[in-house]
């Protein structure tokens, strides 16, 4: 039962404060804005620089970040783990219906085997997804000057209207591509 | 605070003036100044909040694939349970630390970098949502997949490292 507490998913009324919590523990620890996406300069500014001037700056003031960004790694190895859910992820019979048209029967992972696999790199809809896919993360979190959790959280949290009408273009880039496009990409070999 | 700046170089204050991406000011100008007095083993701290944010980020399932695609499908409310709560426990704490003008540990007043509107936010802003919907992951939970074991994401994350580099290469093309 103990054991449950931890091996079990948190619900949302549990991981949203918690996540919320960031805001406050960066800033009052050392008055640092919540944002992930920034590493992703950092490692550029430090290994690419390439004289472009958007990473010539000191990335080791920002050190901080990629610390903070080591650590999401370890404590996400460690619950994988520790205290990892036996379970597959429960997700709506109707998303499951949908997903099986595609071929997709795997859904013990917390991402789709047939999908996101050293295997399906190479296939057409892996690439698009895991290589079209991560780079559109990249730029459009640079263009937009954040991601989920600089614009989103922090953002809105400090009131930002920019952070606003960023999250709100995130969910609609994310409603297209996941309603319009993405369907086709899944059809693809 | 415009008073801290200053500005080394002409072509340098022209980026600076260029630039409508206010967080890029505000890494150029180093507003956490005091950070360079710190040994490096400060940062530790920040790997500590690193690790605990990991393990929120997996225990809710919001690295999930699944969990994104039914977001976009509005086949669940979980997600938006999550970021929803997680803004006003934001909002809430942001409040009460501006109300009783609570300062880091180290003594500093608390500051809230400006995120200024420019047209990135939506160009930019609708290019990750593609994205995010194609890789069912936001940065964060890039790194949190590698983490979990599922190793392919290491190729996501050197693709987004490759936008973001692309980004920085084209960024004054760019309608901003």
């Amino acid at each position: 039962m103990f054991l449950n507490i931890f091996t079990s998913p948190w619900p949302w009324y549990v991981a949203g404060p918690l996540i919320g919590l960031m805001v406050p523990m960066l800033l009052i620890v050392g008055n640092k804005s919540f944002g992930i996406s920034s590493s992703l300069r950092h490692v550029c500014a430090a290994c690419f620089p390439a004289n472009i001037s958007f990473f010539k700056y000191d990335w080791r003031r920002e050190a901080w970040n990629l610390f903070f960004v080591s650590g999401i790694l370890i404590g996400a190895f460690l619950v994988a783990q520790f205290f990892s859910d036996p379970n597959p992820v429960q997700i709506n019979p109707k998303l499951t219906t949908e997903l099986t048209g595609y071929g997709i029967t795997n859904y013990k992972g917390l991402v789709p085997n047939d999908l996101f696999s050293w295997q399906n790199l190479f296939t057409i809809k892996g690439f698009i997804l895991i290589v079209i896919g991560g780079f559109l993360v990249g730029f459009g979190t640079r263009y937009a000057g954040g991601c989920t959790s600089g614009h989103s959280i922090m953002g809105l949290s400090s009131l930002q209207r920019g952070s606003l009408i960023a999250t709100m273009s995130f969910m609609a880039g994310g409603f297209i591509m996941a309603n319009l496009i993405l369907p086709y990409i899944l059809k693809l070999f | 605070m415009d008073t801290k700046e200053i500005i080394p170089e002409k072509k340098h204050h022209q980026f600076i003036t260029e630039n409508t991406d206010f967080e890029v000011r505000s890494l150029d100008m180093g507003i956490n100044e005091s950070e360079l007095k710190h040994p490096w083993w400060y940062n530790l701290k920040y790997l500590a909040a690193g690790v605990f944010f990991g393990i929120v980020l997996v225990k809710s399932e919001v690295i999930s694939w699944f969990r994104i695609q039914e977001m976009f499908r509005l086949q669940s409310f979980h997600m938006y349970g999550v970021i929803g709560s997680a803004v006003l426990t934001g909002m809430l704490s942001v409040l009460l630390i501006k109300k009783f003008k609570v300062k880091t540990i180290y003594g500093e007043p608390i500051e809230f970098p400006e995120k200024k509107f420019n047209k990135g936010q939506i160009y930019g802003g609708l290019i990750f949502g593609f994205g995010w919907a194609l890789t069912g992951a936001c940065p964060g939970p890039l790194y949190a997949l590698i983490g979990t074991g599922a190793t392919v994401i290491i190729i996501a994350l050197f693709s987004a490292i490759a936008g973001t580099w692309v980004y920085g290469k084209f960024r004054e093309k760019l309608p901003h």
